[in-house]
């Protein structure tokens, strides 16, 4: 072995053994500080972890743009949505004045909030774009309570790191980190354009995540739970889209 | 450091498949902020969609392989990005991009390109020791691509993100809102592809083998000088 190619090895040798110790590192800091999501396993979670990680860091107070009222779509575009069930059909022939949105899981007070309640909590509105993973999008005026007022209320517990959030609509949910769930645009939406919400857009309520692409906005909301570990709902892997192929974090 | 272009070969075709399959979900263009299947497209690609919200004009509906194609298409954008970092960085330090990318002082000029195109045009023999070297169009051409559409790619394709444009809004602004961002990450793929189609090109009419050789090992045989 010529002297160049053992001084090679010895260099790639211990580049190698650097990069390993490096990446082993990385993982616990990222483990620690919560940025690896909880589809972050298998054949894309490193990308899937990369992603999320750079972004929880880059966005964690970071305000999605909001847009001029003329700005507003004339058409927005309502997505597709399975049929509408029973008990959906039940509320939409009342009105919708028997809607209750149920909170639990790791907070100090399990309410059940009436559509009227959530009204009486400070309403604000935000002009952003619903951008959906498709390709398309639009821009309406979203009208509701940030849903951190909600969070207050039942006295999340500061071991909570997750929301789960449930539609009424069967193996329809999904799941935002503490950041997300209490980011001061992350609205429990009850209007849309100065109307209500029409049922097309999620009405009577809808979660909008608005620094998030459109399928984490999941319509027709009636349950909301804090939890520490997402691993029991479902198959495990955060939400609904992860079990459909999707990816968890829908930041991009 | 020749890793790093297989690396970025795979990569980039890893992009390009996936890339093609998020598009087949929405095969329409627009320009400004928004637009969706109720507004006037800018151009639409004549093929069927992956979902019956969208007016392709076909009756079928293609199946839909956004999931695992979102996934790969981030994560093979992380490898390039790294790559290219590593190449970038490298080819600084050990003057690779002065050396043989940079034009020759001699060939800065529109004569030295016009030669290039009229002696291949003419099909005459190559100018001693070419199969070493990058005449002035190659060296352009690599430059361009290196520092120009790669960071243009990597650019509009960070504007499609919501959480990226929330930091950097001026990411998406600057382009002219989200759907001209998403037009433009097209536009600059397909000159990504036509460099590609072109480069490979050369690379069968230069002896396929052979350079694949060279690029693999590193060694140009010295019987290939003659050719």
């Amino acid at each position: 072995m010529s002297n160049i190619s053992r001084r090679k090895l010895i260099t790639t040798g211990l580049a190698a053994t650097a990069g390993v110790a490096g990446l082993a590192t990385a993982h616990r800091l990222a483990q620690r500080y919560g940025l690896i999501p909880p589809d972050g396993g298998g054949l894309y979670g490193a990308g899937e972890t990369l992603t999320y990680a750079a972004q929880r860091i880059l966005t964690r107070h970071s305000m999605a743009r909001e847009f001029p009222r003329s700005m507003i779509s004339e058409k927005p575009f309502g997505n597709e949505t399975a049929p509408p069930g029973d008990a959906f059909k039940r509320h939409q022939a009342t009105g919708f004045s028997d809607w209750k949105l149920t909170v639990d899981g790791m907070v100090a007070h399990p309410t059940s909030f009436s559509l009227s309640d959530l009204k009486s909590l400070p309403i604000h509105n935000q002009i952003t774009e619903v951008a959906c993973e498709e390709g398309w999008s639009y821009v309406a005026e979203w009208i509701g309570t940030p849903l951190h007022n909600v969070l207050d209320a039942v006295g999340v517990l500061p071991q909570a790191r997750y929301i789960a959030y449930f539609s009424i609509q069967p193996d329809w949910w999904e799941s935002v980190d503490m950041a997300d769930a209490t980011h001061p645009q992350t609205f429990l939406t009850m209007g849309m354009n100065d109307g209500e919400l029409p049922v097309q857009f999620g009405g009577p309520l809808r979660l909008r995540v608005p620094r998030q692409l459109g399928y984490k906005s999941v319509k027709y909301i009636t349950h909301i739970t804090a939890t520490d570990s997402l691993k029991r709902f479902g198959k495990g892997l955060g939400s609904a889209s992860p079990e459909a192929g999707y990816a968890w974090y829908a930041g991009i | 450091m020749r890793i790093t272009h297989w690396i970025t070969v795979i990569s980039f075709l890893a992009l390009l498949v996936t890339g093609g399959e998020i598009l087949i979900s929405h095969p329409r263009f627009y320009w400004g902020e928004t637009g969706n299947s109720g507004t006037t497209p800018l151009f639409k690609i004549p093929i069927p969609a992956s979902r019956d919200t969208v007016p392709s004009g076909y009756n079928y509906v293609m199946p839909d392989q956004n999931g695992w194609s979102r996934y790969l298409h981030f994560e093979a954008a992380w490898v390039l990005v790294i790559t290219g970092l590593v190449y970038v960085v490298a080819s600084a330090l050990n003057s690779h991009f002065r050396k043989n990318l940079l034009p020759l002082p001699a060939d800065r000029n529109w004569r030295a390109i016009r030669h290039v195109f009229a002696k291949s045009l003419h099909r005459g023999p190559p100018d001693p020791g070419e199969s070493r070297t990058y005449n002035v169009v190659q060296r352009t051409t690599y430059l361009v691509v290196i520092f120009v559409l790669c960071p243009l790619v990597i650019w509009t394709g960070l504007a499609l993100s919501p959480a990226f444009d929330s930091a950097v809004p001026a990411a998406v602004n600057l382009l002219g809102g989200r759907q001209s961002a998403r037009t433009l990450h097209f536009f600059v793929s397909d000159l990504l592809v036509l460099f590609l189609i072109v480069h490979v090109a050369m690379i069968v009419l230069a002896g396929f083998w052979s350079r694949m050789r060279a690029m693999i090992t590193g060694h140009i045989e010295a019987s290939e000088e003659r050719l």
